[in-house]
């Protein structure tokens, strides 16, 4: 007897197999993220990041670009440790150190862009996604 | 859609001439097509009537390709007289060479009727046309600009001409058209249509010197400009053309190999539409190109520390 042969499953469990797989696959996709920033929309954030042109040093990943490398690689700054190195990565040290990157790390290359706090909140919860 | 760069948004006549010509093969080479694939479907029916063959191979194989063609012919010679005279006769004119991979656009001012000269923008009067005087300091480029005009090639040893006219004021975006390098896929730049009056601001304010260094943070990057040695590629006009150190203000050399920087912090975007212009992209830009437009002549600057480069990036920005 051939082992790969097998009965078809009765029409009703396939039907209620595919409605579960349907079900599980909408809630992951519906599934909101909670951002790890008060006030932070990641998507929002990821918008923002391209518009700065965030690109021109970092590597991002989900974000279109140049992927320059003056800066260090951004694809795993949700789950680093640190900013820039030095500062422990809380939300509010990303949101400080996104709006004003000299004043929260002195002699770092990273300039103030003129970030404003609910751009830097967005840009922030973006930050914590990539993982 | 997008109509910062479309031939299907034209804004001047030339443009649209050309956006009609499109449109008119796009139909009518449809519309032949759809007339094609009925007879095929009539001539594949299991019980097809008998045809007289001269009808067909006389009226659809000739006559109507030569009424169609001819038509054609007369219309579009019609047309084409309408397009802009491709002269330099009463228009202003505007030198654009191209290089790899950017633009250099230079102007005469009308007041001291010396050279002005930047980058990667051309600047127009809305309205009115104008000449540019186009060539090529390396490899052919061509320059294209889908909503005002058609294309024209850039040869390196001679000039070749197009007119444009923006009849309505806006930004369009435009790029090379002949594969030149590496990086021809980022040689774009934009023009800029501009009412009169602000046109002829926007010319006497290029026309100045670069706009002084008048904080420290601001002298620390004209002097790191100026120690990284970037005049051996760039000019920036009252800065790398003057020699302070000698008591008379000697004009010295200045460099055309990169784009002049004396106004950059004007300009939309940098390295020629691959960046938007800011202290970010600046300082980023400055550290490696490489990364950013690999195969740029322009070489990585790693050797700065950080508040150093902020402050070059940030005196380049001020350059307005």
């Amino acid at each position: 007897m051939n082992i790969c042969q097998y009965d078809r499953p009765h029409p009703a469990w396939r039907a209620g197999a595919l409605l579960l797989c349907a079900v599980l696959a909408s809630a992951c996709g519906s599934q909101k993220n909670p951002s790890r920033v008060e006030g932070g929309d990641p998507e929002r954030g990821r918008l923002l990041t391209q518009q700065y042109q965030c690109a021109a040093c970092h590597f991002i990943p989900e974000v279109q670009g140049t992927n320059g490398d003056a800066g260090p690689s951004l694809k795993y700054m949700g789950r680093l440790s640190y900013i820039a190195g030095s500062i422990p990565n809380q939300p509010d040290n990303m949101v400080r150190f996104l709006q004003n990157p000299p004043a929260v790390k002195p002699g770092t290359l990273m300039p103030a862009l003129g970030v404003s706090e609910q751009e830097a909140r967005h840009m922030a919860a973006f930050m914590y996604t990539l993982k | 859609m997008n109509d910062l760069q479309s031939v299907l948004h034209p804004a001047g006549a030339d443009a649209a001439i050309i956006h009609q010509f499109s449109w008119v093969l796009f139909v009518g080479g449809t519309v032949i097509f759809l007339f094609v694939m009925a007879l095929l479907a009539l001539a594949m029916r299991a019980r097809a009537r008998p045809i007289r063959p001269a009808i067909w191979i006389f009226g659809a194989g000739i006559v109507f390709p030569v009424v169609v063609l001819t038509a054609l012919l007369t219309w579009s010679t019609w047309r084409s007289a309408q397009l802009a005279p491709q002269s330099s006769h009463g228009a202003m004119t505007i030198s654009v060479t191209g290089k790899m991979w950017w633009w250099e656009v230079r102007y005469r001012d009308p007041a001291s009727n010396r050279e002005i000269i930047t980058a990667n923008e051309i600047h127009i009067p809305v309205g009115e046309s104008v000449y540019l005087g186009m060539t090529a300091s390396d490899v052919i480029h061509s320059l294209w600009v889908p909503a005002l005009a058609g294309k024209r090639d850039m040869i390196p040893g001679r000039v070749t001409g197009l007119t444009l006219r923006a009849d309505k004021p806006g930004v369009y975006r435009g790029q090379c058209a002949e594969y030149c390098g590496e990086q021809h896929a980022r040689m774009a730049f934009h023009v800029i249509a501009l009412p009169r009056a602000e046109f002829d601001a926007w010319l006497a304010r290029q026309a100045q010197p670069a706009l002084p260094a008048d904080t420290t943070l601001l002298q620390r990057g004209r002097d790191a400009f100026l120690a990284q040695q970037c005049q051996a590629c760039h000019t920036i006009r009252g800065v790398t053309d003057v020699a302070p150190h000698l008591d008379e203000n000697r004009i010295v050399d200045t460099s055309r190999l990169g784009p002049d920087l004396t106004h950059i912090g004007s300009r939309r975007e940098i390295a020629a539409g691959t960046l938007r212009n800011h202290r970010g992209t600046l300082a980023g830009w400055i550290a490696d190109p490489q990364a950013i437009k690999p195969g740029v002549f322009m070489p990585p600057t790693p050797d700065l520390d950080g508040e150093t480069l902020r402050a070059m990036a940030t005196y380049l920005e001020h350059l307005k």
